[in-house]
Parts: C-alpha cells; structure tokens; sequence
C-alpha cells in the first residue's frame, strides 16, 4: 500500500473571500476525501495517538468504521466517551494531542483524527441524528449546574442520562458559553453548539439562562433552600486581563472577549439591524499570541478593518494558538508582528486610541513553563499606529460564586481546587471543573473534567440513596 | 416571562415599569441593578432596582428614554412581557447607621437613590435628602423621597420648584452651617456627581456616587465597564457600581460613555425608518 505523506487537504473557502464573510472556513470533508484519509490510519495496535487525547477516544476503531462506510458504527464509538464531536474535531488543538502522537508524524503528516471526527459527527447530525440519548429512569435527585459551557454541558448530559433531575444556570441569555460568545461563527457555527443544547432539552435538561450564581442564587441558597442534592460548577475562566500600562481605557481599546461577545453573542457583524455597536476602525492590533487573540483579529477583519497586526511578545514558535488558526490568520492577510510587546495605548484630546507604542524584544533563557523568555531591546521602541486596540493576553476565574459561597477552597489565583480525578471540592456535595479550576484551558479537557464530575456525582448521590434506604 | 405589570408616565420621557421578577424581588437591595433585553436583536440595557416587592414578586424600573433602545421599551405596555430579565447584578449599597446621610439626587438619578435612602432611614440615620431636576415637570419621586427623608430640599436649574439652583446648594450651605455630615450618596448626571464630589471633598466628608459606565453582560466577563477608581481599573458591574467619589476619575468615565455616540444615532435613524415602513429589526 503506498501512502500518502500528506493530509488530504480540507476543502476552504478562498482566503480573500472567506476574510470579509462570517461563514465557516473549513468546509469538512466529502465522503471520497473522508475514506481517503481514513485509509492512510494503520490502525496500530499500541494506537499512541489515543494517549494524546485527553478523554481517550478509539480513534483505530472509529477511523476503520469510517473506512468500512459504517458511519453509524463510527459515530457511535466515538460519542462512547466523547458527547461534543462536531466541537472538539473543529476546536481540539490536535497537532499537541491525539494527531502529536500518530505514527505517520515520523515519516510524514498525521492522520486527519479532528477532520475525521468532524466528518463522522456532521455526517450522524445531516442525517437527523438528535443529540439525545434516552435518559434512565429517574432517580429522584436533583443536580445543579452552573454555567452551560463544554463543562457544564457534558456534566448535564451525563447526568441525565444517568436518570437524574438536572437544572443548568446560566448567567447570559444563550446557553453554550465560550462556544457561543467566544469562538467565531466562522470557526464553529453556532448551529452546532445549539444542536447540542436542543439535545440536552430534549433529554429533560432544565436550562435556565439569565440567572447568575452569587446574585440569583448561591450555591448554599440551592443546596439548603432550591433541594438540590448536589452542585457542579462549570463558570470558566471568563475574568478579561489587561496589561496595567498607560492608556488602557482610551476608547477603542477593547478586551478580546468584550469584541468577540459584542460580534458573536450581541451579533455586532449586523449592526444596525441589531442595537448593539461594535468599533472596529481601518488599523487593528491584537496583543497576544492564542487561539483568542486569532479569532479577535479575523473578526476584526471579517468586520472590514483593512490592516490587522497580531502583537506578540515571543517568535513564531512560541505561539499558542492552534496551527490551522495561525495558518488560516496567515493567508487571510493578518500581519504577524512578533518579538513586540506593548507599552503604552496613546490616545488623542477625545480619549481615542490613536497608536500602539512597542518595544522589540529578543529570545533570552527559558523561563519556568520552558519557553525562552523574551528580553527587552533597550532603545527599540516605536509607535504602530491603530484605531482599535484588543487585548488578548489571558482571561481569569471570574470570582462571584468563589466569594459567595462559604467553605469553597481556592488557590492563589481564585481558582477552585477540585480533586482532578473526581471534580470534588472542599464543599461536601459540590464538584468544579474546566476552566474554572485548570485556568483557561480547552474545550475537551473542560468537557473530559465535566464528564468525570457527572460520575463522581452519581456515585455520591447514589450513596446517599443507598444511605437514605 | 418577564411580565410588565405596571406602566406610568412620571414625566416626558420618563417612565415606570413594575416588572413581574419574584426572583429578583427576592434578592433585590438598594444600589443593585438588572440587565433586560426586549427582543431577539436588541441590546443588552442595564437599570437600576427602584424599588423592589417582596411579597408581590415585582421589581420597579424608571429609565429615561434617550436613544433608540429606551424609546422602544416605552412604547411597551401593561402585559407585554421582555425577552431578558437577569439580576439584581452589581453589589448593594453598604447601609448601616451611619448617624446623618445626605442622599443626594439628580433628575432620573432620584429613582435609584430613593432605596437607598428608605435603607438608610431604616437603619436610624438622619436623612437628608437633596433632590433636583431642570424643572418642576420632571422632577419625579417628590412624595417618595418626602415620606423616607427627615428633611427634603428640592432645587430645579429654572426654580420652578424649590430653590433655583443646582442640588449642590443646600449641600454646601449645610456644610458651611456646620451641619455634621457622616455620609453623602450621590446619583444622577456624571457632572453632578462630579460636583458633590467636589464639594464634600475639602472637609473630607465620605461621599460614595454610583456610575453608569457602558456596559455588555454585567458578570465581570468583558471589562468593558472598567472604571479607573484611584489609579486602579474596576469593573464597575461587579466592583460597582457604587465607589468611593473622591477616587473616581469621572473625565475617563464621561469619554467612555460617547464613545458609540455616532453609532447610537445610526441606530434610532435605522430604527425609525425601518419601523415606519414595518419594522424589520424589532418585533414589537
Ligand atoms: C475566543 C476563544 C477561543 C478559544 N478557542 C479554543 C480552541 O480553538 N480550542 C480549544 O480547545 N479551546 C479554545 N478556547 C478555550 C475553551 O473555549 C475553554 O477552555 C472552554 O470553553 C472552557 O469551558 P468551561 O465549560 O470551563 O467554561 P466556559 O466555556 O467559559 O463556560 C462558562 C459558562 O459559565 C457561565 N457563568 C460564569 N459565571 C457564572 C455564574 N456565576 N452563574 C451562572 N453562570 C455563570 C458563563 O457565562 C459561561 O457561559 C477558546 C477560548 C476563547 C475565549
Ligand atoms: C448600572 C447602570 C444603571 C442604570 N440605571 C438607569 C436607570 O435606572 N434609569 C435610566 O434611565 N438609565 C439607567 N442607566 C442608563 C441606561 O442603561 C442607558 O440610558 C441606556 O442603556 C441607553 O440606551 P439607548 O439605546 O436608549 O440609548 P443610546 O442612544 O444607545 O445611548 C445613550 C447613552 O446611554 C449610555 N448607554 C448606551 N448603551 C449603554 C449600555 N449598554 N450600558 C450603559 N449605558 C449605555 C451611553 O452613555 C449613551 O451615550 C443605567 C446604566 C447603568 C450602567
Ligand atoms: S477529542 Fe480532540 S484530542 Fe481527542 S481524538 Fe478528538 S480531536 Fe483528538
Ligand atoms: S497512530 Fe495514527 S496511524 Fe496509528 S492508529 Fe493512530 S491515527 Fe491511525
Ligand atoms: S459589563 Fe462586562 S465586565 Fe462589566
């Protein structure tokens, strides 16, 4: 059998277009594509590209389904341990997970895992597959969940699964979280994410948007007063950074998820059909390096800027975003402004930004996560002139259900300290996970701690039936 | 869902809502706020708690209309229900007996301080309450703020209605009248507050003003409601609303706020020619 060293190239729309539209750019594969690129997997016994994902699909055995044409089989396999396949296969940072480890990295490129599970869970969704599984019988007990990104929604859907009474609370009017105010249309429609949410309805999730936890309720309030038997807290990392320098809050400066909730929550792209305003001028620079900051600036594209600069302290190599993102940001025009770290915002007599004031820096030693540390170049300063300013360099734990809820443990960051394995807290009965006790982190990991949580919860609960009996 | 149950008119441009909330009402403090959307593609627009009820479910809103947005949440009546209705968002006024409490209100500002002035009452302070608006037909609350207040002056820009003059006045004449004054609580236009602020700051008289920067969710999560408060940024939906009114810069707060001016202005054109010839972007 020769194989082909390379991917099969993902259908895109064309870069010019694509950069003034908000429609998806990858376009998933065919089914002719798909077989291809299933058929370059080897399926390995020793399968080491199963250690790089986190929540351990059988990645051999879903991509022989798809060989084989046995989509349901595929579907099926995959959906054993992960229940956001159309998600992770589009989000998933696969060049550092599963496909790192892909035995045809050695020769040539790996096999497409994310495309192919992309493939396989657009194709169960064209055929009018619901995301619902038939829930058991219910056990009587009721779970609150709070916050409806990847955490909390696969924590609600294992649950119910598992026959219990689940309510997530959320504190905006859409359900879905990062996946929804956060990531792009044109990297993951929002249809997708909904399918999913209309799934979880479907099984008997209760949602209920626009309640916020630490204001509505507390998490004692629905423990002690709503009957909850026990509580999962999925709230993320949504707290925005910023830089501390001078000038931060000249008009035009914007925090990435301010711009990106505007754009994608608020639907911004639509103004004046929609109330709600979005400032985006004809030069825009980005401050950071990761998948936030890729996605503010080809939004700050798609929303007609003409000249958009990713400012970023480290090199090329250095960058965290995913792969494809940066390639995408690339042909889409993005100009990459690397070695350069912000100063100071200038602004005029109005209180407008006016320009980015930069130093260059330089590669020194690696500093304690490993990366080479970079060093100021004294003298090297110099203003890029800009009209929008977004800072994306980090979000933190938003601290409002920390603060109200009594005996919660956190760490020096405000994160919430749970139990890796389990999701438990230092609160009897109530368990966290993503982002809002890793950091900001991704969408698999949040949904792989989610799912652990649910397990942990029904075996709690289901001794407390036991104790009760 | 979220039920108008009451609507009036307390004067051009001004209007309440009793809203059926009985979560909110439950939890409502004075100083607290709620973010509402009316429809589909409408913006998210935060208002104070005026009042809440307890026993009846129902929370009451006084908003101004100013701008698209306003305007068509006035044209909305008994029994029609908002889309969006999240709260009470923001921390409550810190209320204890403080000994005299100045509670100072300008124009729609009067309807958030009025909780916090019957707080205040209730709590055994004197209440001193300084109300004031452009004129006699916009001055909104008077019975209100009479019936929670030990004293109540009234000032209005053409002395329609009590003295001429601006809320400032009866502030600075009880001061130089050696008034003791533990507390002042300022609520209304930026420059008002800016200017009691001004006022109580020589004898260093605690004054604590509740700002209304722009803002998205009201969570904390898109710090675009940051206020600098003594060289530091705050969001103002969490941290806030209410600061300490000697530490805010309130230049910084008045640019944020224009900042969509131009863009506020396409938006009610839009809207009015769009609705005249059937609205496409709303569905009421
Ligand atoms: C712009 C952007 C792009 C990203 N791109 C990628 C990517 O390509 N790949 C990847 O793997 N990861 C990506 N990530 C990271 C990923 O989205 C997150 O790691 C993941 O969403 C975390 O999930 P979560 O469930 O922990 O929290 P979130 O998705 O943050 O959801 C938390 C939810 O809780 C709600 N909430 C918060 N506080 C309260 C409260 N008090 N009461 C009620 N509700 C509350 C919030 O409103 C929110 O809806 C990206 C993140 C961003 C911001
Ligand atoms: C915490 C808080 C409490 C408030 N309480 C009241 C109240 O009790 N009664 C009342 O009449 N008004 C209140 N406001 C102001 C009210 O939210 C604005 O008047 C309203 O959003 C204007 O919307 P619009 O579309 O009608 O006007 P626009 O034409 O869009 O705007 C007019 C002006 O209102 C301000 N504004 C616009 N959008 C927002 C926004 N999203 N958030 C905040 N301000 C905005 C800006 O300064 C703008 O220039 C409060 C604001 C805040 C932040
Ligand atoms: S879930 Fe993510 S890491 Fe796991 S196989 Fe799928 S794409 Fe790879
Ligand atoms: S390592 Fe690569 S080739 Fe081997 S089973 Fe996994 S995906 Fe297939
Ligand atoms: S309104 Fe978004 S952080 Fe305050």
């Amino acid at each position: 059998m020769s194989l082909s060293l390379k991917k099969n190239a993902m259908p895109e729309q064309d870069p010019k277009v694509r950069a003034r539209n908000f429609d998806e750019v990858a376009l998933g594969y065919e089914a002719e594509l798909a077989q291809a690129e299933a058929s370059r997997c080897l399926n390995c016994k020793a399968a080491p590209c199963r250690k790089g994902c986190p929540v351990d699909v059988d990645i051999p055995a879903f991509i022989k389904h798809i060989k084989e044409g046995d989509m349901e089989a595929a579907i099926a396999n995959i959906k054993e341990v992960n229940g956001l396949p159309a998600i992770c296969g589009r989000v998933c940072p696969q060049e550092d997970q599963c496909e790192k480890f892909c035995v045809l990295t050695k020769r040539g490129e790996a096999v497409g895992i994310g495309r192919l599970e992309r493939y396989a869970a657009d194709y169960a969704r064209q055929q009018g597959e619901s995301a619902a599984t038939a829930a058991a019988a219910a056990v009587g007990q009721k779970v609150a969940v709070i916050g409806s990104g990847p955490a909390g929604l696969s924590a609600a859907g294992e649950l119910a699964k598992k026959g219990y009474a689940v309510t997530i609370f959320e504190a905006l009017h859409l359900p879905g979280g990062v996946l929804m105010y956060g990531i792009p249309e044109f990297r993951l429609p929002k249809e997708i994410v909904q399918a999913e949410i209309d799934g979880l309805r479907q099984m008997g999730v209760t949602i209920e948007v626009n309640a916020v936890i630490g204001r509505t309720f507390t998490v004692d309030e629905l423990i002690e007063e709503e009957g909850f038997d026990a509580v999962f807290i999925g709230t993320g990392a949504g707290l925005p950074h910023f830089m501390h320098i001078p000038g931060e809050n000249f008009n035009g400066v914007y925090s990435a998820n301010e711009f990106l909730t505007r754009c994608n929550l608020m639907k911004a792209y639509r103004f004046p059909d929609t109330g709600t305003p979005i400032h985006v001028g004809k030069k825009v620079a980005v401050v950071g390096g990761g998948n936030v900051a890729m996605d503010a600036a080809r939004t700050a594209l798609r929303l007609g800027a003409e000249e958009v600069h990713i400012v970023y302290r480290r090199s090329e190599t250095e960058l965290p975003a995913r792969l494809e993102e940066i390639h995408h940001a690339k042909e889409e025009g993005i100009i990459f402004t690397l070695l350069t770290a912000p100063v100071e915002v200038q602004g005029n007599q109005e209180g407008w930004v006016t320009g980015l004031k930069c130093i260059r820096m330089e590669l020194g030693e690696p500093d304690a996560s490993g990366r080479r540390r970079p060093v100021e170049i004294p003298g090297s300063e110099f203003v890029l002139p800009t009209d929008t300013v977004i800072i994306a360099i980090g979000q933190g734990p938003n601290p409002l259900v920390q603060s109200t809820t009594k005996g919660l443990e956190t760490n020096k960051k405000g994160n919430i300290v749970a139990d890796p394995e389990t999701g438990a807290t230092s609160k009897p009965g109530v368990f966290a996970g993503g982002d809002i006790v890793t950091g900001a982190a991704t969408v698999i990991l949040a949904m792989g701690a989610g799912k652990k949580a649910a397990a942990a919860i029904d075996a709690y609960l289901s001794g407390k039936r036991a104790g009760q009996a | 869902m979220y039920k108008i149950l009451l609507k009036q008119e307390l004067a051009p441009n001004v209007k309440l809502f009793k809203m059926q909330a009985p979560l909110i009402a439950k939890k409502a403090q004075p100083g607290q706020f709620v973010i509402l959307r009316i429809d589909e593609d409408g913006e998210r627009v935060p208002l104070t708690i005026a009042d809440f009820d307890r026993e009846e479910g129902s929370i009451t809103l006084i908003f101004q209309e100013v701008g698209a947005s306003t305007k068509l949440l006035g044209t909305l009546n008994e029994g029609d229900s908002l889309l969006d209705l999240v709260g009470p968002l923001g921390k409550p006024t810190h209320i204890e007996n403080f000994g005299t409490v100045v509670c100072v209100g300008g124009g729609i500002g009067i309807a958030p301080v009025y909780p916090i002035a019957r707080g205040m009452k209730a709590a055994g302070n004197e209440v001193i309450s300084i109300i004031g608006a452009r004129n006699k037909e916009i001055l909104i609350y008077e019975e209100e703020m009479t019936a929670v207040s030990d004293t109540l002056h009234i000032a209005t820009d053409d002395g329609s209605k009590g003295i001429k003059g601006f809320v400032t006045d009866p502030l600075k004449q009880m001061i130089a009248e050696g008034k003791k004054i533990d507390l002042v609580v300022a609520i209304g236009p930026v420059i008002m507050m800016r200017n009691v602020a001004e006022v109580t700051r020589p004898y260093q008289i605690p004054t604590v003003v509740s700002l209304n920067p722009i803002m998205v969710d009201g969570t904390g999560m898109c710090g675009g409601c940051r206020v600098s408060v003594g060289e530091e940024n705050k969001f103002a939906c969490v941290d806030g609303p209410e600061f300490d009114a000697h530490k805010v810069d309130f230049a910084g707060l008045v640019a944020r706020q224009r900042m969509y001016i131009p863009k506020e202005k396409q938006y009610a054109e839009h809207c009015a020619s769009t609705r005249e010839g059937g609205c496409k972007c709303h569905s009421h």
